[in-house]
């Protein structure tokens, strides 16, 4: 009684001495004299809740069992820890750059921050922690009553038993919420939490090293001795199954990893990558000293211990049974510490699993739009972190209360590891991989899973727990290559064996295919080349001096994706736009959230909007991935921008190709139709004289007794159509030199109110039509124009004429307005009639085109010529259906186009 | 009084030499020079004989000519077409579109007047 | 002929480092040879190798892993940064 009362006391005593240095340690760090708080032994010794209560109690019985097999989960870490230039290096690096929070979080970031691989991940770490807090509760209890059976005080025992597991899960989730969720640190770093399990780490190597010196110097006669009672003993022949100790050496290495508490400890609160240089010798060394006297521990256990008594109480009960309860306290402390230390860092790394990855995005979907203010927020996560700790250490005491704590609890350890084991493939190909894919990564692992379950874990409850004898015996649904412990009907391989070599290996096979097959989004692009790149960086993170430098850089980045010049533009732009427009030349913008914004989105048009966020936000947030990495990822991405797009320009060039092929199909053929129409048209104005001219000379030849006048009016018509047959001609064959650019301009100086008045006269004189008012303002018309007069009076003749023979005005007025500028002049010749239908405008200047229903004489060339002649002279013709009359502009230069006058062809029909 | 012959032809001077020539023969010739309401005017004249242009301004002769033949009574009516635009294709529309004779400008006058003679016999 | 010898001696550091860096590697995978080395002894209650001799191998290969690990950890240095060619790395922050 006096022992166990002694125990309590001692065991609060220690428990309020950890509360006390956790204490110290968090004030310390807040008043910033933490130095001392992180250095590279208390890293090392954090490590070392790898070895918890099961390695601390278990380790012994392991070896009491099955003799040397247990030293394989101390070689898989120290292998993976001496190998740290490999691996670890780059999994801390990772975690720094990336802020990791947690294993769930590393997989979910590495592959697009997917939150469903997070849960997927976090739902896998529950599963397999669960239990593993229920064995440190278990071995709590069991040492308890080992005390109490020592001491034949069975009556209380089974009382104190009930009661103590409750106590510790208690007194574990107070102090995990405590230190655990003090504040909400943006690196995830418990100061307390760390320096009370690298005590812990101590007093635990402490107490293992006691009962060691005490069983090989006390009880033993020395080295030599015990080596002599280890050979005499039932272990004392090399027995190991080769299968199992190499897979035990790997899982326990893979366990290492990815155990959420290892990684813990490991990445996440891990201050300084430096200390891994420390860890990779003194971890090993710790392991080192842990396993040193297991094997001489259980042999001593073995040689002096009735056989009755449970080989995974021999650190406790060797030295009860020699009546030092001093280093027996001691050695409970040992293992309470172990204990605990798991307990606590296994509570903490869940709860931050399932507050961020399960609980938060479902508050935040159930108060969409509520959580605008970040105090808000931040309530909220202390809250769900504390129920998560509160809620992981109940599920651990619940486990362990309906699975009795019976030694089926004992195989827990390795069929949590091999659970863990499964995110190795992902946790790998995230790594090293750039090709592995966020739905590779599900499927992987959801098969890994899977299989472990259906293979190790469901049937590790015993027959008929929740596996039913026939599923174990005939397979599921009666496929017997489906039987769970010997897939594909191989069978005869331990079941641990068997159920690692098949998860893990279907695990990877369908992570790579699937990977191989599927395509990333470009967030998880980005994040892979941060990954797998992480360690072609800068050391750690560079402090941005100034906010140039930012800018600098978001410029060279911008360059890369945008283009050298479209970036500089972008940039000179928004330099104006903060300096209200009076930037110095090659000022850079500052980077105000407005300049952000706006280059976010103007990057987003090359690179998706998510990328462009994530690199903006990595330049500016000072986040330690380095400028060089995103400067790789820009770079891949202009290649597939530059790739994209030259497989545009090719595809444009080919429609662009058969665009052309097809104009050029569609300009012959209506050139064709064009001849035809040309020629049926002059063969029409060509015949349609001829006609009457040879009727009326047949008239004339054949008919006898035509009176005089009839002959005078026959003659006449004869004449006027031959007339007008001529000037058909004569106007085909002046298109046709204007048209093939054979004209030879007279150019010379002149004014415009010369060639008008040569125009006017002209046009009035000749045919019978009905003389035109022409009002003209000669002061406006003295411009000095150097041009062909001849050709520019053909078109005012041609403007007079027209408005003569078709204004249908009583009184047919025709104004003349000039106006000019430096550039040319223009001359509006507008009438007084009813002008010109509103259909017919636009075919006006065609060949042969006759608005006008009544014959006029002319050939329908007349505007045509005009348009051509405007050409040569490097002006134009227009109709301006503004006016009620017709309006015709004539626009021309002060000086013709001497190039144009000379010139080859225009139209080259 | 001779035969009706009714002339629909846009040139002034065509129509003046086909009148002066057929009413020497005998014939009653009437004129027109539109398109758009040859329909009424054939309809108007009742003609024993229809000299038609293509080329005229409102509607084409082969339209005239076509909404002239789904009348009952205008069937059998002779029809000489004449055009300035000599094509085969222009000698083919005109058949279709029901011509009794195709005659190309500038035509002879002695041709044009044995058409008629043929076409509506006295 | 006046930068040539300082060119040469850092070449030559380089050069070390690099192979401190290959030796780091190694060391795992020479440390997992060893450990899986005891795969190929006899075992058995009868004829299989006495518990002592494993004992003495294991934990001498992981004593001369750990003062491998130990005399690399000094020697072996991180790349040098190129942007800023080696300087001491800037003060960290106020967590650390």
């Amino acid at each position: 009684m006096q022992t166990l009362n002694v125990l309590i006391f001692v065991c609060t005593a220690y428990a309020l001495f950890l509360f006390f240095v956790a204490f110290v340690a968090e004030r310390a760090a807040m008043r910033g004299r933490g130095k001392w708080l992180r250095s590279s032994v208390v890293y090392t010794l954090s490590l070392s809740i790898y070895c918890t209560a099961w390695t601390f109690y278990g380790a012994v019985g392991y070896a009491a069992r099955s003799g040397f097999e247990y030293v394989t989960i101390y070689l898989g870490p120290t292998l993976v820890m001496i190998g740290w230039w490999w691996l670890l290096r780059k999994l801390v690096r990772v975690g720094r750059t990336q802020r990791i929070t947690s294993i769930a979080d590393l997989v979910s970031s590495r592959f697009g921050k997917s939150n469903l691989l997070a849960v997927g991940v976090t739902i896998l770490a529950v599963v397999g922690t669960t239990p593993y807090i229920a064995l440190q509760l278990q071995s709590v209890t069991l040492s308890f009553e080992a005390f109490a059976d020592s001491l034949n005080q069975q009556g209380e025992a089974a009382n104190v038993s009930e009661s103590t597991a409750l106590w510790v899960a208690m007194g574990l989730a107070l102090f995990t919420v405590l230190f655990g969720t003090r504040n909400l640190d943006a690196n995830e770093r418990h100061h307390g939490v760390v320096m009370a399990i690298a005590v812990e780490a101590v007093v635990k190597l402490m107490a293992l090293l006691a009962v060691g010196i005490f069983v090989v110097w006390g009880l033993s006669g020395g080295v030599g001795d015990t080596l002599a009672r280890i050979d005499a003993s039932e272990i004392g022949k090399w027995q190991v199954d080769g299968g199992r100790w190499a897979t035990l050496t790997f899982l326990s290495a893979a366990a290492f990893l990815c155990l959420p508490r290892m990684f813990q400890v490991m990445v996440v609160e891990n201050s300084d990558e430096q200390h891994l240089r420390t860890a990779s010798w003194a971890f090993p060394g710790y392991l080192l000293l842990m396993s040193l006297f297991v094997v001489p521990i259980a042999v001593m256990g073995l040689e002096r211990l009735p056989a009755s008594s449970n080989p995974d109480l021999f650190v406790l009960t060797l030295p009860l049974s020699e009546g030092q309860n001093a280093l027996a306290i001691f050695s409970f402390i040992g293992g309470f510490s172990s204990a605990t230390s798991m307990v606590i860092v296994a509570a903490l790394a869940l709860s931050t699993m399932v507050s961020n990855h399960i609980v938060m995005p479902l508050w935040l979907r159930a108060n969409v739009g509520r959580a605008s203010f970040s105090g808000d927020v931040r309530h909220v996560v202390l809250v769900a972190r504390r129920v998560s700790i509160a809620g992981v250490v109940f599920l651990g005491y619940l486990y362990y209360r309906m699975s009795g704590g019976g030694t089926a609890l004992a195989a827990i350890g390795l069929i949590a590891f091999a659970g863990m084991a499964q995110v190795l493939p992902v946790l790998m190909g995230g790594l090293f991989w750039r090709g592995a894919t966020r739905v590779g990564a599900l499927a992987g692992l959801t098969v890994g899973f899977g299989l472990w379950g259906y293979t190790l874990f469901l049937p590790s409850f015993g027959e008929g727990a929740f596996m039913p004898r026939t599923v174990l015996e005939n397979g599921l649904l009666g496929f017997a290559w489906l039987r769970p412990q010997a897939l594909f009907g191989i069978e005869g391989i331990d079941p641990l064996i068997h159920a690692v070599f098949w998860s893990l290996l279907l695990n990877a096979i369908t992570f790579v295919t699937v990977s191989l097959a599927s395509f990333p989004s470009p967030l998880e692009r980005l994040q892979g080349a941060q990954f797998v790149n992480a360690l072609q960086q800068t050391g750690s993170a560079r402090s941005w001096s100034a906010g140039t430098a930012q800018t600098e850089d978001l410029m060279v980045m911008a360059q890369r994706i945008l283009g050298a010049s479209e970036a500089l533009q972008f940039f000179r732009r928004e330099a104006a736009r903060q300096a209200g427009g009076n930037a110095r030349p090659g000022k850079l913008p500052d980077p105000t959230p407005d300049f952000l914004q706006r280059l976010e989105r103007e990057l987003s048009g090359s690179v998706g909007a998510a990328t462009a966020h994530a690199m903006v936000a990595q330049i500016v947030g000072g986040a330690s991935v380095s400028v060089r990495e995103l400067l790789a990822v820009a770079d891949e991405t202009a290649q597939m921008i530059e790739y994209s797009d030259r497989l545009k320009a090719q595809s444009l060039e080919l429609s662009r190709t058969a665009e052309q092929l097809r104009a050029a199909n569609e300009k012959l053929t209506s050139l064709s139709v064009q001849k035809d129409a040309f020629l049926s048209q002059i063969s029409h104005e060509l015949r349609t004289p001829m006609t009457s001219i040879r009727a009326f000379s047949e008239i004339l030849r054949d008919t006898a007794d035509v009176s005089r006048e009839e002959k005078q009016k026959y003659s006449s018509i004869i004449h006027d159509e031959s007339v007008r047959l001529t000037r058909l001609l004569d106007d085909l064959l002046d298109l046709s030199v204007l048209e093939n650019g054979q004209v030879n301009l007279n150019l010379r100086d002149g004014t415009l109110r010369e060639a008008l008045d040569k125009a006017a006269s002209a046009a009035a004189t000749g045919d019978e039509s009905p003389a035109i008012t022409i009002l003209r303002d000669p002061e406006q018309e003295s411009i000095t124009l150097h041009t062909d007069f001849d050709r520019l009076g053909q078109v005012f003749i041609n403007l007079i004429a027209n408005a003569r023979k078709y204004c249908d005005a009583e009184q047919p007025e025709l104004t003349v307005l000039v106006e000019h500028n430096d550039l040319g002049v223009q001359v509006d010749f507008i009438d007084n009639g009813s002008g010109i239908p509103s259909d017919a405008q636009d075919l006006i200047f065609e060949k042969f085109a006759r608005v006008s229903p009544q014959r006029a004489g002319g050939a329908g060339l007349g505007l045509s010529i005009c348009r051509q002649i405007m050409e040569r002279l490097g002006g134009s013709i227009g109709f301006l259906p503004d006016t009620r009359g017709a309006h015709f502009r004539v626009t021309l230069p002060m000086v013709a186009p001497e190039h144009l006058a000379e010139s080859k062809p225009l139209v080259t029909n | 009084m001779g035969k009706r012959v009714l002339v629909i032809e846009d040139e002034p001077n065509i129509t003046e030499a086909i009148r002066f020539f057929l009413s020497r023969d005998g014939w009653e010739v009437f004129a027109h020079s539109k398109g758009h309401d040859a329909l009424e005017v054939i309809a108007h004249r009742k003609p024993d004989l229809l000299i038609l242009d293509v080329m005229l301004p409102g509607r084409s002769g082969y339209e005239i000519l076509r909404d002239l033949r789904e009348q009952p009574e205008w069937t059998e009516l002779p029809v000489l077409m004449l055009t300035a635009r000599g094509q085969a294709k222009d000698r083919e529309m005109a058949a279709e579109a029901g011509a009794s004779r195709f005659m190309t400008k500038p035509f002879s006058n002695s041709d044009i007047l044995e058409a008629v003679r043929e076409l509506a016999p006295v | 002929m006046n930068g040539s010898p300082r060119k040469m001696f850092v070449e030559r550091q380089t050069y070390r480092k690099r192979r401190m860096q290959d030796a780091a590697r190694f060391l795992p995978v020479i440390g997992l040879v060893l450990f899986l080395l005891p795969l190929f002894w006899p075992r058995g209650p009868e004829d299989g190798i006495a518990m002592s001799v494993a004992i003495e191998y294991i934990f001498a290969v992981w004593i001369a892993l750990v003062a491998g690990a130990l005399v690399l950890s000094f020697l072996i240095k991180e790349e040098p940064a190129l942007e800023d060619g080696g300087a001491p790395e800037p003060p960290r922050g106020r967590n650390d």
